[in-house]
C-alpha cells in the first residue's frame, strides 16, 4: 500500500503551509486515502464546530432578532426596532443590575486571584499536612450553588447564624446584617462566591508555582534577592497564563452567577442585588417580557465582547507566536 | 346523607372509572408548583382520586417562587411540542396560552357537568377563551386576609385583631413593648406585594383599588391616594423584624403560630400551615379581613390549563382529569387541605372551619354586591410584564430608605407605562 | 519552589504567620460544611435551642433517613434516592462523552491546525460566556425537532453542547505543550491521524483527562437549570428535587432534614474531591494552565 507515502506528504503539507491547506486544490496524482487523511482533523472537528456555531451563534442570533420585536409571552416576529433597547436603559432595574455586575464581579475576580495566589504561596512553603489544607480549599468548588446558597443564607441571616452565634458567644455589639441590608447584600454574593472559587483558583496556581523552573530563583537568590522581591519580579510574572486561565474562568463564573442569587437573595431584598442574568431570567421568563430579556442578554454579551475580545486577543496572539 | 345530586355523581364516577379501566386508559402529566406541605397533600388527594379511575398521573413537581420556575419549564415544553396535559396556570395567563393555540376546550365535559351552573360567572370568565372553557377552577382563595396569635394580642393588651391599617399602626408600639414582632412577613417581592394591595384596598376602597391595581389608570396610579396609599405602605416596614429579607411566607406563618409574631397579612393559604400545626381557628388563632377591607374580597383561583394531546387515552385521563377536579369529593377534600373555599358555590359548607365559612359568605355577598376584586399580587387582575413592573417598584420603595411615596408614585405610573 | 528556602524550614514569626492564615482559610472554608453537617444530625429542637456550631445533643440519622427515603418532593414522598440515581444516568454519559469529544478537539487544535482553527478557537472561548438563559428556548425547539425533548438523552445531549467549549479549553492548552516535533517525527515515520492520538497523545493525557472528568462532572451533577427544563417527569436530577425539597416544608421547616439531603446531593462530588484532588491539582501542574 502506498498509504505510507500518502499520509506522509499528506501531513508536510500540512506542517509546511497549514495555513494554505484547508484552500489548496487537491494535487495531481492525490489518492483518496490523502484526501481522507487530510480532511480527517477537520471530520474530527466538524461537529463541534457545527454544534458551536448552531447552538451558541445560533441562540445568539436568534436572540439578537427576538430583542427587536415585541415578543412578550412566547416568541414572535413583529418588528419594533430598538424600542426594547430603550425600555431598558430607562428601567431602573436594569440600572441596578448593571451596577451590581461590575461590583460584584470586580470584587469577585480581584479577591479570587488576590486569595488564590496568597493561599498558593503559603501553601507552597513545605507546610505540613499540606494535602489535606488543598482539599479543604477546594471542596466548594464541589457544591452546588443551590447547596452553598442555602448554607450561606443560613449562615449570614441575623437571626439565625454569625451574628447569632457570637452574640451567643457574649459579643452582645455584634451585628453582622449584610443579608438583609438593601446597600450591603450585594457583598454577601461576593462572600459566598468567594468561598466557592477561591479554592480553585489557588489549585491553578499552585500548580503554576510547582511548574516555575527552580534554577531561576537559585540564582536570583545567590544574587542576593529578597524573596518578596523574587516572587514580584520573577515568579509571579511567570504566572502570567495561570493569571490568564483564572481570569477567563472567573469571569464565566461571575457572568453567569444565577443559581447563587437565587438561592441565597432570591434579588432582594427589594431588587437590590439582581444581576443581568437573573433580569433576564425574570423578565423573559416570568414576566412574559421576552423582547426585552433578549435585549438585556444582548448588551450582556456585547459587554463581556468588548472586555474579552482585546484580551483574547492579546493572550492568543503572543502564544501562537511562542 | 347523600342528596340525589351526590348519588348520581357517585354512580356516574363509578360508571365512568369502570369505562375508563375497560377501555381507555392514559396518563396525564401534571405541571404544579404545590410542593408546600399543605399544598403537597391537596394534590396527593386528586392523583389518588385519578388513580382509581385506571388513569396514570405523573407528577411534575417544580418548586419556587409562586411558580415562576415551574412557568419557565412549562414555556420551554411547549416551545419543544411537549407540552404536559396538565399544568398550573392562572389569571391572565391563561388567556395568553389559549392565545397562542396551546389549550384543549373543555367544552364537553363542562357541558355534561353543568360548568355554567356551577361555577361563579366571574370565576367562569376567567377560565373560558372565546366563549370556550379551556381551564379547570380548583379553588377560590382569599387573600386580603390577617391571621393573628390572640395569646400574643392579649400578652400585649391588645384586644381586637385592628380593622384599620392606622390602628394597626397605633398599637404596634405595644406589642414590641410585650416583646412581640407586630407583623410577620418574610422580604420576597411578592409578599410586599401582597401586603401592598392589602393596603390599596384598605385604604383606598373597592373603586380605587379596580382603577389602580387592575385597569392600571395613569392617574390613580400616580395621584394623592396613592401616596396616601405608600405612607402607610411605608409605616408598615418598622412593624416588622430586621431579618424579613428572603423569609418564605410559611416561615412567617410559622412566627405566628409559635407566638414569636402578633400577626400576618396572608392569603388563606397560610390557614394550611395552621392546621398542620394543629391550631384551631378562633381558640389558637383569629383570621380576620385585612385591616380596612372588610367588606371587600381580593380572590385568587388556582386553575389547571388542559393542553392539546392525541394519544386518546391521554385524552381520556385528562378529561376525567377535568371532571374529577370539579366534583364534590375533591372540592372538599383539597379545599379543607389547603384552606381556600370550593369555587363551587353549591356545595355544603359544614365540614369547613369558621374561616372558610367566613371566606365564602363575603365571597357570595362581594359578588353581588360589589367588592369582589381580582388579587393583582397573584396574577390575577394584570399581565405578569405589569405586575412584574408594579413587584419592583413596591418592593424597592420598601425596602429603600430614600424614596418618598410622591416619588414611589410616580415611579409605579411610569413603570406600568413602560410594560403595557 | 518547594526548595526556595535553602535551608531546612525553621520555626519563625514567618512561618508562624503562614500557618496562622492557612488556619484561618481553613476555618474559613470549612464553617458552612461544619454547619451543615452539625445541622443535619440535630434534631428540630437541638436546633432551635443551640447554636449554629454547637455540638449536637446526640447524632441522630433520622434526617438523613428522612431526605433519602420518605421526604416530600412533590406529590411523591419516597425522599431524594431515585433522583440521586437519575443524576448518574445524566452525568456519567454526559462527562465521557464530552471529555472525550473534548480531547480530539483540543488535539486538532494544537496539532493539526488549519486555516480558522484558532479563530474557531477564540469563537468557541468566547462560547464559554453565554448565558444559558439564553438558550432555554431555542434549546427546547431543538430537542423537540430532534425529538429529544424531555429524555435523558436530551439532556445529555445538552450538557455535552455546553460541556464541549469548556473540555476543548482544557486539552487545548494542555496539549499546547506537548512537543509537537513528538507529533511530526510519528507523521514521518507514517502514522496516521488516529494513529498518533491513539499511541502518543493518549497515553501522555491522564493528569488532563482526570482535571476535565473532575470539572465536567461537578458542573453536570450541580446543574440545576437545565436539569429542571429538559428532564421529564420521571428522570429529573437531584437538584431539582433538593430544590423542591427545600422549598416543601409545612409550618416548620425542618432544616436538618434539608441539610441532610443538600449533603447527599452534594455526597458525589464531595466524594472525587477529596478522592482525587490530588490528581486534580497535578493534573493543572502538568500543563492544563500553561496558558
Amino acid at each position: 500500500m502506498a498509504a505510507h507515502e500518502m499520509t506522509q506528504s499528506a501531513a508536510t503539507a500540512s506542517i509546511s503551509d497549514d495555513a494554505t491547506a484547508g484552500t489548496e486544490p487537491v494535487r495531481r496524482g492525490v489518492g483518496f486515502g490523502e484526501r481522507v487523511q487530510r480532511l480527517l482533523p477537520k471530520l474530527v472537528l466538524g461537529p463541534t464546530m457545527l454544534t458551536t456555531l448552531l447552538f451558541i451563534y445560533g441562540y445568539v442570533i436568534w436572540t439578537g432578532v427576538l430583542s427587536v420585536t415585541k415578543s412578550r409571552f412566547l416568541p414572535q416576529y413583529d418588528f419594533v426596532g430598538l424600542l426594547q433597547y430603550e425600555k431598558l436603559l430607562d428601567n431602573d432595574r436594569w440600572g441596578v443590575a448593571s451596577l451590581n455586575i461590575v461590583i460584584f464581579g470586580g470584587l469577585f475576580i480581584l479577591i479570587c486571584l488576590g486569595l488564590g495566589v496568597l493561599m498558593a504561596i503559603l501553601l507552597d512553603q513545605k507546610i505540613r499536612a499540606e494535602g489535606s489544607i488543598r482539599t479543604i480549599f477546594l471542596y466548594p468548588m464541589a457544591l452546588s450553588f443551590i447547596v452553598t446558597g442555602t448554607a450561606w443564607k443560613w449562615i449570614l441571616n441575623p437571626g439565625l447564624g454569625l451574628e447569632k452565634l457570637l452574640q451567643d458567644w457574649g459579643f452582645e455589639q455584634f451585628t453582622f446584617d449584610w443579608l438583609v441590608d438593601p446597600d450591603m447584600a450585594i457583598y454577601t454574593l461576593v462572600i459566598a462566591a468567594v468561598w466557592q472559587s477561591s479554592g480553585f483558583v489557588m489549585a491553578l496556581f499552585l500548580a503554576g508555582l510547582r511548574g516555575v523552573d527552580n534554577s531561576i530563583v537559585k540564582a536570583a537568590q545567590l544574587d542576593g534577592a529578597s524573596m518578596p522581591t523574587i516572587y514580584r519580579r520573577i515568579i509571579l510574572p511567570h504566572l502570567r497564563p495561570v493569571f490568564f486561565s483564572a481570569f477567563i474562568i472567573l469571569s464565566h463564573i461571575a457572568i453567569k452567577s444565577f443559581d447563587l442569587v437565587m438561592a441565597l437573595t432570591g434579588g432582594g431584598p427589594g431588587y437590590s442585588t439582581d444581576l443581568p442574568a437573573t433580569f433576564m431570567y425574570t423578565t423573559a421568563f416570568s414576566r412574559g417580557q421576552m423582547a426585552l430579556g433578549s435585549a438585556s442578554a444582548m448588551l450582556m454579551l456585547g459587554v463581556v465582547l468588548a472586555i474579552l475580545i482585546p484580551y483574547l486577543y492579546s493572550e492568543l496572539r503572543g502564544k501562537n507566536n511562542g | 346523607m347523600l342528596t340525589t345530586f351526590a348519588k348520581r355523581t357517585i354512580l356516574a364516577t363509578a360508571i365512568s372509572g369502570l369505562l375508563s379501566t375497560g377501555a381507555l386508559a392514559g396518563s396525564v402529566e401534571v405541571l404544579h408548583y404545590w410542593t408546600s406541605g399543605g399544598e403537597a397533600k391537596s394534590a396527593a388527594v386528586l392523583k389518588d382520586l385519578l388513580e382509581k379511575e385506571g388513569h396514570e398521573w405523573k407528577d411534575f413537581a417544580v418548586a419556587g417562587g409562586g411558580g415562576e420556575s415551574a412557568m419557565t419549564v412549562l414555556k420551554s415544553r411547549a416551545v419543544s411540542g411537549n407540552p404536559p396535559s396538565a399544568a398550573q396556570i392562572k389569571g391572565p395567563d391563561i388567556q395568553e396560552w389559549a392565545d397562542l393555540g396551546f389549550l384543549t376546550e373543555l367544552d364537553q365535559v363542562a357541558g355534561n357537568n353543568n360548568w355554567d351552573q356551577q361555577l361563579p360567572q366571574v370565576v367562569a370568565n376567567v377560565m373560558k377563551y372565546d366563549g370556550h372553557y379551556v381551564a379547570v377552577p380548583v379553588n377560590v382563595h382569599r387573600v386580603n386576609w390577617i391571621w393573628a396569635n390572640p395569646e400574643v394580642l392579649k400578652q400585649a393588651g391588645v384586644d381586637e385583631v385592628p380593622s384599620s391599617w392606622e390602628e394597626l399602626i397605633a398599637v404596634a408600639p405595644k406589642i414590641k413593648a410585650a416583646g412581640f414582632i407586630p407583623l410577620a412577613h418574610g422580604g420576597q417581592a411578592w409578599q410586599d406585594a401582597t401586603l401592598f394591595e392589602a393596603v390599596v384596598l384598605g385604604v383606598g376602597g373597592a373603586d380605587f383599588y379596580q382603577k389602580a391595581m387592575v385597569e392600571t389608570d395613569a392617574d390613580a396610579l400616580s395621584g394623592d391616594t396613592m401616596v396616601k396609599v405608600l405612607d402607610t405602605f411605608k409605616r408598615l416596614r418598622p412593624l416588622i423584624d430586621d431579618d424579613a429579607a428572603g423569609r418564605e411566607w410559611n416561615i412567617a406563618t410559622a412566627m405566628v403560630i409559635n407566638g414569636k409574631a402578633a400577626m400576618q397579612v396572608m392569603g388563606d393559604w397560610a390557614k394550611g400551615e395552621f392546621t398542620a400545626a394543629g391550631k384551631i381557628p378562633g381558640k389558637d388563632y383569629v383570621c380576620a379581613p385585612a385591616p380596612g377591607t372588610q367588606n371587600t374580597f381580593t380572590f385568587n383561583v388556582d386553575s389547571f390549563a388542559m393542553f392539546e394531546v392525541s394519544d386518546a387515552g391521554d385524552k381520556q385521563a385528562q378529561a376525567d382529569l377535568a371532571r374529577l377536579i370539579l366534583e364534590p369529593t375533591f372540592q372538599e377534600a383539597f379545599n379543607l387541605n389547603k384552606g381556600s373555599i370550593p369555587v363551587r358555590t353549591d356545595l355544603p359548607m359544614d365540614k369547613f372551619d369558621s374561616c372558610a365559612k367566613m371566606s365564602m359568605n363575603d365571597f357570595i355577598s362581594t359578588s353581588k354586591q360589589g367588592g369582589l376584586v381580582p388579587s393583582m399580587a397573584h396574577g390575577m387582575a394584570v399581565p405578569s410584564a405589569v405586575q412584574g413592573a408594579i413587584y419592583d417598584t413596591v418592593t424597592n420603595f420598601f425596602n429603600s430608605d430614600d424614596m418618598t411615596p410622591e416619588q414611589a408614585a410616580e415611579k409605579l405610573a411610569k413603570a406600568v407605562r413602560a410594560a403595557i | 519552589m518547594a526548595e526556595l528556602s535553602l535551608n531546612k524550614p525553621r520555626f519563625t514569626i514567618g512561618r508562624l504567620f503562614v500557618y496562622a492564615t492557612l488556619l484561618l482559610g481553613v476555618l474559613f472554608y470549612l464553617m458552612p460544611l461544619l454547619v451543615m453537617l452539625l445541622t443535619s444530625f440535630k434534631s428540630m429542637d437541638d436546633i432551635r435551642s443551640g447554636n449554629l456550631l454547637a455540638l449536637p445533643d446526640a447524632f441522630l440519622f433520622d434526617a438523613w433517613i428522612k431526605a433519602w427515603s420518605s421526604a416530600c418532593t412533590g406529590v411523591a414522598c419516597d425522599g431524594v434516592q431515585g433522583y440521586f440515581w437519575n443524576s448518574f444516568q445524566i452525568t456519567i454519559p454526559a462527562v465521557l462523552i464530552s471529555t472525550f469529544l473534548g480531547a480530539l478537539n483540543g488535539y486538532v487544535l494544537t496539532k493539526w491546525k488549519f486555516r480558522g482553527s484558532d479563530l474557531f478557537f477564540g469563537l468557541m472561548l468566547f462560547g464559554c460566556f453565554i448565558p444559558f438563559q439564553v438558550v432555554i428556548l431555542p434549546m427546547a425547539q431543538t430537542l423537540g425537532w430532534l425529538g429529544l425533548a424531555n429524555t435523558t438523552t436530551g439532556l445529555v445531549f445538552v450538557h455535552i453542547v455546553y460541556g464541549m467549549s469548556f473540555t476543548t479549553l482544557f486539552f487545548r492548552n494542555f496539549y499546547v505543550a506537548v512537543p509537537t516535533e513528538l507529533v511530526n517525527a510519528a507523521r514521518i515515520d507514517g502514522a496516521g491521524f488516529f494513529t498518533i492520538f491513539w499511541r502518543i497523545i493518549l497515553p501522555l493525557s491522564g493528569p488532563i483527562f482526570v482535571v476535565c472528568i473532575i470539572w465536567q462532572f461537578t458542573q453536570v451533577w450541580n446543574d440545576f437549570l437545565f436539569g429542571v427544563v429538559y428532564s421529564g417527569g420521571d428522570t429529573k436530577p437531584i437538584t431539582v428535587a433538593l430544590n423542591n425539597l427545600v422549598n416543601t416544608s409545612t409550618g416548620v421547616k425542618e432544616y436538618n432534614v434539608d441539610m441532610a439531603a443538600a449533603m447527599i446531593a452534594a455526597l458525589p462530588t464531595l466524594i472525587v474531591y477529596v478522592l482525587a484532588g490530588k490528581y486534580f491539582v497535578r493534573g493543572l501542574t502538568a500543563g492544563a494552565v500553561k496558558g
